[in-house]
């Protein structure tokens, strides 16, 4: 195999570094939460997709049942599953291999994957090794510092990090607001993780907001 | 709390490997399309207000809403996520000491 055009390198090492920075969100938050920095740790090597763990260690954290928290962080990773069967027909890896692009199929190694479409296949590939390679390496190194950084200073409220979290959530939510459909969407499942919060435990809210997704998404518009 | 490490792992794990497992033409399912798509954003939503809005089970206004509308004032200003993130935290926690 050639080695991969320039482009697709410097795209693949960019979103890595800017993405896998979020990490130290992640450990922060993850600590604030409760976890230990091991912990915090294997959730970055052995779950690997950001939204998932932040949604995992954010129902844990505002005293949520472990099962609302799993629930509502595997709902979250379920978009993965399309990244793989638009990924597997690309990649056609076997055994080991498979198993390790199934790790790193997250939004950011298929996005550069399929951006690097006009640069033909091989690129493609390349785009999703490097990429799915460079956000793992870095979002691993980063959710250390952050558990650390984060165990080091005390208190989560005094320094923010309470805030940090639905911030963070707020910026992973924004670039997906493209259309008014969207953010009407977007709207009305606040609305409705607000009005079930008094009647459900805590945490399950969250898990029943994707009713929103199913009743609106059930007929086409 | 290893409990919720180990099984979001295994599962999150679980659901990329079942993705690289089934046929492409699954893909043409026009509804899971469509849910799969709005899916993200509903939970999104749910955890912007539950993590911002919410104590236990009740719906409070305290600092973190400060963050949360200093976290929407960046991102209006086309600010990079980790800028968002920092920006919200130094918010609540100025407010959270007023208090």
């Amino acid at each position: 195999m050639a080695p991969p055009p320039r482009t697709t390198v410097r795209d693949a090492l960019s979103v890595s570094l800017t993405v896998g920075a979020y990490g130290v969100a992640f450990g922060a938050a993850s600590v604030a939460a409760g976890f230990s920095v091991l912990q915090s740790c294997l959730f970055s090597l052995l779950t690997f997709t950001g939204a998932s763990q932040f949604a995992a260690v954010g129902v844990v954290g505002s005293g949520g049942a472990a099962f609302s928290a799993v629930a509502a962080a595997t709902m979250l990773g379920s978009r993965n599953a399309l990244y793989g069967i638009q990924m597997a027909p690309l990649l056609r890896v076997r055994g080991l291999r498979r198993l390790g692009a199934a790790q790193i199929t997250i939004d950011e190694s298929t996005g550069v994957a399929l951006s690097q479409a006009p640069r033909g296949t091989d690129a493609m590939r390349a785009g999703f090794w490097l990429t799915g390679a460079g956000v793992y390496l870095f979002w691993n190194i980063f959710t250390l510092l952050g558990a650390l950084g984060a165990r080091a200073l005390g208190d989560p409220a005094s320094w923010g990090l309470d805030a940090a979290v639905p911030a963070a959530f707020l910026g992973l939510l924004w670039p997906r607001l493209e259309t008014t459909f969207l953010r009407v969407v977007a709207a009305l499942s606040m609305a409705f993780a607000l009005l079930v919060t008094p009647w459900l435990p805590a945490g399950l809210p969250i898990v029943a907001t994707a009713l929103v997704a199913f009743v609106v998404g059930w007929r086409p518009r | 709390m290893w409990t919720v490490v180990l099984a979001t792992s295994s599962l999150c794990f679980a659901i990329k490997l079942l993705g690289h497992s089934i046929p492409e033409r699954w893909l043409a399912n026009a509804r899971l399309q469509r849910i799969n798509a709005l899916v993200p954003i509903s939970l999104l939503s749910a955890l912007v207000v539950a993590q911002g809005l919410v104590l236990k089970t009740h719906v409070v206004v305290d600092h973190r809403l400060a963050g949360l509308a200093a976290a929407l004032a960046a991102l209006f200003a086309r600010a990079p996520f980790p800028a968002v993130v920092i920006v919200a935290a130094l918010t609540s926690a100025v407010v959270y000491h007023l208090h």
